[in-house]
């Protein structure tokens, strides 16, 4: 059984400088009441692993907005022109991921795994520094996995011991990113009964959850 | 609610784009799994006819993607990898982002089809930046191009006058993979290990006109065809309201 943490008590969890991955596509499957609660508590300096950051006002955008991100891992940031323009004036250090690669770092970090080998990126600037492996006379570029202190993710349901479902396009980075930090904090639409979510539509297992936020008022 | 098939007098005048996606349609056959991207490339989904069994991928998560839902009635959770909203057709799947690109990069993915800002003599396509000017990232972009099958990239053949099909991209690479087709309104191109093959030519082009807008060199083993457009009076049917 899980304790139904207030979005102030998670926010409070997540100190200066931590590294924190957050689920989401465009703000589509993004924990937008955890992302609020992090706004108001505002930590310094943050390290931020996520897809996107969806539009200024929208979802992680929020967190750039406020000023708090001080390094950020992401595959896009073309619809944010904020994101953009404090790339270019050095306030946010951009390390730019192919999102299939990024989602694999993700994957691979979470998994006990040391490393992604693939070919995407190569022959572009997302191999420079990195290491090429050939295997089997193929060139791979060797991509380095992602852990995160914090992973705060968004799901349809979750039940009293943390098990979670997803809806939709709203799963994307969400049952990755579950693996891989220390501390799971999960935001669902609904908190169901155990039981509700039978064990084949379970997932991400609760064993991989620290908090569910309590429920929306 | 009428239909009315808008046919300009002559093939030359239709809208390029609808031009480029009508002949990229052309390419899509019955039980491919395909990825369009977003902005012309989309536009390809409206010209399909006599096909079946097709699936739409898109990245963020779903294979199965349908039309924009009527206004008011869209599903806050059902998006298309450029966030705008969309449903999903009988028999659709939901994924996360490890299996979407799994389905990406291990092969299952029959075609996608993407925007080119730049393709070089070796048909390697650039279309992810331009440095100092567009730095969005490359989001699926470079995972796409390195692991669909069949890559096809869905362009105007120039932008501001300039061509966009050169000897070596001036900008930076999306991938080192050769791409399989290059389609704008004035040519289908096939990039081989020979070069440039010109394979057919757009409405009212000659190898000519579309030598004189292309800054690589093209292989033309014969006089290549006025490209097909069987599609394209379907695609341009405007639906109306009735009277």
């Amino acid at each position: 059984m899980k304790n139904a943490l207030k979005p102030e008590a998670a926010a409070a969890l997540i100190a200066d400088g931590a590294t924190v991955m957050i689920g989401g596509f465009m703000g589509v499957g993004s924990p937008h009441r955890l992302i609020d609660a992090l706004v108001d508590r505002a930590p310094k300096n943050l390290t931020i692993i996520a897809n996107d950051t969806a539009q200024p006002g929208v979802g992680i955008g929020k967190l750039i907005t406020a000023g708090i991100v001080q390094t950020l891992i992401t595959s896009h940031i073309g619809l944010n022109p904020e994101t953009q323009a404090k790339m270019i004036s050095g306030e946010i250090a951009v390390e730019l991921s192919p999102q299939g690669t990024l989602v694999e770092r993700i994957r691979a970090g979470g998994s006990g795994l040391g490393g992604v080998l693939t070919q995407t990126g190569l022959g572009t600037p997302v191999e420079d520094g990195k290491q090429i492996i050939a295997i089997n006379g193929v060139d791979y570029l060797l991509e380095t996995p992602l852990r995160a202190d914090f992973a705060l993710i968004a799901a349809n349901e979750a039940d009293y011991v943390g098990n979670l479902n997803y809806a939709l396009t709203a799963h994307n980075f969400n049952p990755i990113m579950a693996l891989a930090a220390d501390t799971v904090i999960a935001e669902a639409q609904t908190i169901v009964p155990v039981g509700v979510i039978p064990p084949d539509g379970v997932k991400t297992p609760g064993v991989l959850v620290s908090h569910v936020l309590e429920r929306a008022a | 609610m009428t239909i009315t098939l808008e046919l300009p007098a002559s093939k030359s005048s239709f809208n390029p784009k609808d031009i480029i996606a009508a002949r990229v349609a052309e390419e899509v056959r019955s039980g491919m799994l395909v990825n369009l991207g977003i902005g012309l490339p989309s536009r390809v989904a409206g010209f399909l006819a006599g096909v079946e069994d097709v699936f739409f991928q898109a990245e963020n998560g779903v294979i199965g993607l349908g039309a924009r839902p009527p206004e008011g009635m869209e599903d806050p959770f059902l998006t298309d990898a450029g966030g705008g909203f969309v449903s999903a057709v009988p028999g659709a799947a939901s994924i996360d982002s490890a299996i979407s690109f799994a389905l990406i990069r291990g092969g299952h993915l029959d075609m996608t089809v993407l925007g080119g800002l730049e393709v070089d003599s070796d048909g390697r396509l650039a279309n992810w930046t331009v440095p100092g000017k567009m730095v969005p990232g490359m989001g699926g972009a470079m995972d796409l191009v390195a692991g669909a099958r069949r890559v096809v990239v869905a362009m105007t053949h120039t932008a501001k006058g300039k061509p966009k099909i050169k000897e070596t991209c001036s900008l930076p690479l999306t991938a080192l993979r050769r791409v399989d087709l290059i389609v704008t309104e004035m040519a289908v191109i096939e990039p081989s290990d020979a070069g440039l093959i010109l394979r057919e030519v757009g409405p009212g082009q000659t190898v000519e006109t579309v030598l004189a807008a292309t800054d690589a060199s093209l292989l033309i083993d014969e006089e290549p065809p006025e490209m097909s457009l069987r599609l394209l009076p379907i695609g341009i049917a405007k639906e109306s309201p009735a009277p």
